[in-house]
């Protein structure tokens, strides 16, 4: 018996199954929404302990032009697929590297905010309970963001010398939505440390 | 023609019905290095299922050397610490490194045959999934070498599978052995989410034509599901561990008690993983059930609709019952309840699973083979695991009888009354089809009796240890307890169920070299996996199959009465 024989009969014109990379992207968005609400509930469980010095409103400041930014990003990297979509290589080329350089600005932001922390406010992840908290989340979506600098550096790259074309537009998307997911990511973090926990 | 262009699509050329072309035999060194390059999802399957076969005999030996201990009182075959280690290894490797690569492998390997596809939706992270999922049972087993560092003389693990804050901490459980502990399950937690999200895609990606998802067979919904599941649960256990590695290495707070972080905290990380785990390992036992039960009933499964929604129920049940582990912890009242009821519900679908295998097998002409034997055990078995999970759901029961021999007896009851002998009948059910022989009939009766007896002999007079107040990870006990008679009876158990383990290994080698010739269809089987042939070819399908029905070789099989006329 051969599965030749399992032709028969069945209707399946018009058969399609959904883009395997949109599924296994979303997995892998919902598997980092999962690790990111432990980090997220842990910060909220200790919001409000009594620390040692220094707490939370006597360090942060709230970064509002970084979170611009990346916000910001997100919209340039959706005109960035819609280019690529309809096949216009060089637009794509312009707002992909618009979204990468605020993508740097918001990690640079990050990156200058922890050096003032670190050298001038003497507060490290083992200062107190905060410090613990507030690097270990931040530092979990800082090392998002440079992953995905790095994954559209790569694309930014290609298209530079000439390899994006038109049939990598759905590949592109699905990097897009892995940036979209950043950005709202930062939306909470943005509203649990510098918000409600300030 | 490589396996590395597939999953490709279209008929494959040169090709007559399933048969593959006979080529020279290839060396030794071929041999080797094309299943450590493969991205075949057979391949990977079977390695994966060997690499779980593997760790059952490290655990297992693990267990008996804890049964050993536990069989005089006062005695003293081991030191304290060493069992301390036993007993969390034997946890770890069953969990991680047996479990999860167990069912992962048949996962694997069923479920492009079962869907009439070519090879999983990512081959290559496939291959990536499982390899680091090796690694990381060689992490925790190098750990006996490098815990205490390399000057030291070798230490294991021994803050328990759970590993409760603050004990896992670094004032507690100094030197290296908890990191090795941590970072293997990191591995781990990384290798199965990769091959969860692979599953996912499958199911849903890459089913044939014709194959709505009322016509996928329940194995694969039951798959589904445990990717969902292990999305979401074994995330969550992912960052607990890197929050405890954030405490151990940098000098962080989070389980820190005295430094005001929280044991508790820990506590619940561990269970919003801890308890959608145990849904994560028993569901594939549904689901080879799901298979085995119609086939040896020879009728279709009942209720296919409600075996659906009652599996997708289970998991989303399963998300809202993880503190019942932590009733003896201390919780307010209303937390208290609330996990009580919850827990409660988890019997509902289950419940409805149980009835509707034996309304399967109900005006069934039942075929008692191998696979139906395990399989009606598992039936007998599995509602007592469950009643006694509802006694444990009761907080003021629990708040007796938690962490005695009680509940050992209770979770082991799942684990091997339902999840091992169900493997075991997924073992008989599809041995043919990847090797192309029967498991030998005879062995593997001996191998079933063994088997209940043991099961029995060791883990019914647990329950009564439990109520005698034995508790659980005690190195030994005095004379004067009672306990001594009940622990001889529970440990010649275990003997007789590692006697049973070692004839089915057995088994498994000597009837690939001399069982009998299988053919491609031994059970007459109603799904895609038996439509090729026996061992399949590495790009499964010659063409590609088209259903048109839940069980498309009924219908192949009968013309004169096809599913297909009654959907």
């Amino acid at each position: 018996m051969s599965s030749q024989s399992l032709q028969y009969a069945s209707d399946v014109r018009g058969w399609r199954a959904p883009s395997r990379g949109m599924v296994g992207m979303l997995g892998l968005i919902a598997a980092e929404s999962a690790i990111f609400t432990i980090f997220v509930v842990a910060y909220l469980y200790y919001t409000g302990t009594r620390v040692s010095h220094p707490s939370p409103r006597e360090v942060l400041d709230i970064p509002i032009v970084a979170t611009i930014c990346l916000l910001s990003s997100s919209f340039f990297i959706w005109l960035a697929e819609r280019a690529i979509a309809r096949g216009q290589v060089k637009i794509f080329t312009i707002f992909w590297a618009v979204t990468w350089l605020l993508g740097a600005i918001f990690i640079g932001y990050t990156a200058t905010e922890w050096y003032r922390l670190i050298h001038y406010d003497n507060f490290t992840v083992a200062t107190n309970v905060f410090g613990t908290a507030y690097y270990s989340l931040v530092g979990l979506h800082a090392s998002h963001v440079i992953v995905g600098l790095l994954l559209i550096l790569v694309v930014l790259l290609f298209a530079l010398f000439g390899q994006v074309k038109f049939e990598h537009a759905e590949r592109i998307k699905l990097l897009a939505m892995y940036w979209h997911f950043v950005d709202v990511v930062w939306v909470v973090v943005f509203t649990v440390v510098y918000i409600v926990s300030r | 023609m490589s396996e590395s262009n597939f999953p490709l699509s279209g008929p494959i050329a040169g090709v007559t019905g399933n048969r593959v072309a006979v080529e020279g035999p290839p060396t030794w060194l071929e041999h080797v290095h094309s299943w450590i390059v493969t991205v075949d999802h057979k391949k990977i399957g079977i390695m994966y299922i060997c690499y779980a076969l593997l760790f059952l005999l490290v655990g297992g030996a693990e267990a008996i050397l804890i049964r050993a201990q536990l069989f005089f009182p006062s005695n003293q075959l081991v030191s304290p610490e060493s069992y301390n280690r036993l007993f969390t290894m034997h946890g770890t490797t069953m969990v991680f490194l047996m479990g999860m690569p167990l069912l992962f492998g048949f996962g694997n390997y069923l479920l492009p045959l079962m869907l009439g596809a070519r090879d999983m939706a990512f081959p290559r992270l496939n291959a990536f999934s499982f390899w680091v999922s090796a690694f990381a049972g060689v992490l925790l087993y190098f750990s006996f070498v490098g815990g205490y560092g390399l000057a030291g003389a070798g230490s294991a693990p021994d803050v328990a599978w759970f590993a409760y804050a603050p004990l896992n901490e670094q004032a507690f459980s100094p030197g290296h052995s908890t990191d090795y502990w941590a970072v293997a399950l990191i591995a781990n937690g990384i290798g199965s989410l990769g091959t969860a999200i692979n599953i996912i895609a499958t199911c849903f990606c890459m089913r044939c034509k014709g194959m709505t998802l009322r016509r996928t067979p329940l194995l694969a919904w039951i798959y589904l599901t445990i990717g969902g599941l292990v999305v979401l649960a074994v995330s969550p256990l992912t960052a607990a561990q890197i929050m405890l590695l954030i405490d151990r290495y940098l000098g962080g707070h989070f389980f820190d008690t005295q430094a005001g972080g929280s044991a508790v905290l820990w506590a619940h990380f561990f269970w919003i993983f801890g308890h959608p785990e145990v849904y994560i390992l028993v569901l594939p036992a549904f689901g080879f059930a799901n298979e085995i039960v119609p086939v040896f009933s020879r009728k279709p499964i009942f209720g296919y609709n409600a075996m659906v929604a009652a599996t997708v129920g289970i998991a989303f049940i399963s998300m809202t019952v993880w503190a019942h582990h932590m009733f003896t912890i201390g919780m307010s009242s209303v937390s208290n309840a609330f996990f009580t009821l919850s827990t409660m519900l988890v019997a509902i679908p289950t419940g409805i699973k149980s009835f509707n295998w034996i309304a399967t097998m109900w005006g069934g002409k039942i075929r008692f083979q191998l696979p139906m034997l395990f399989s009606i055990a598992f039936l007998f078995q599995w509602p007592i695991a469950g009643l006694t999970g509802i006694m444990l759901s009761v907080s003021p029961f629990d708040w007796q009888l938690h962490n005695s021999y009680f509940l050992i007896a209770h979770f082991h009851y799942v684990l091997v009354g339902a999840i091992i002998f169900m493997f075991f009948a997924a073992f008989y059910y599809w041995y043919p089809k990847a090797t192309g022989r029967m498991l030998n009939r005879k062995l593997g009766l001996l191998h079933f009796w063994l088997m209940v007896i043991g099961f029995h002999v060791t883990f019914d007079p647990m329950h009564f240890l439990g109520i005698y107040g034995m508790p659980r990870q005690i190195y030994t006990y005095a004379a004067d307890r009672n306990w001594g008679t009940l622990n001889q009876i529970v440990s010649v158990g275990g003997f007789l169920q590692a006697l049973a383990v070692l004839i089915f290994v057995f088994n498994l080698v000597y009837s690939y070299f001399k069982g009998e010739i299988a053919g491609d269809d031994p059970w007459d089987a109603w799904t895609l996996e038996w439509s090729t042939t026996a061992p399949p070819p590495f790009y499964n399908f010659a063409v590609e199959p088209a259903v048109a029905s839940a069980r498309p070789l009924w219908d192949l099989k009968h013309p004169e009465d096809p599913d297909s006329a009654y959907e």
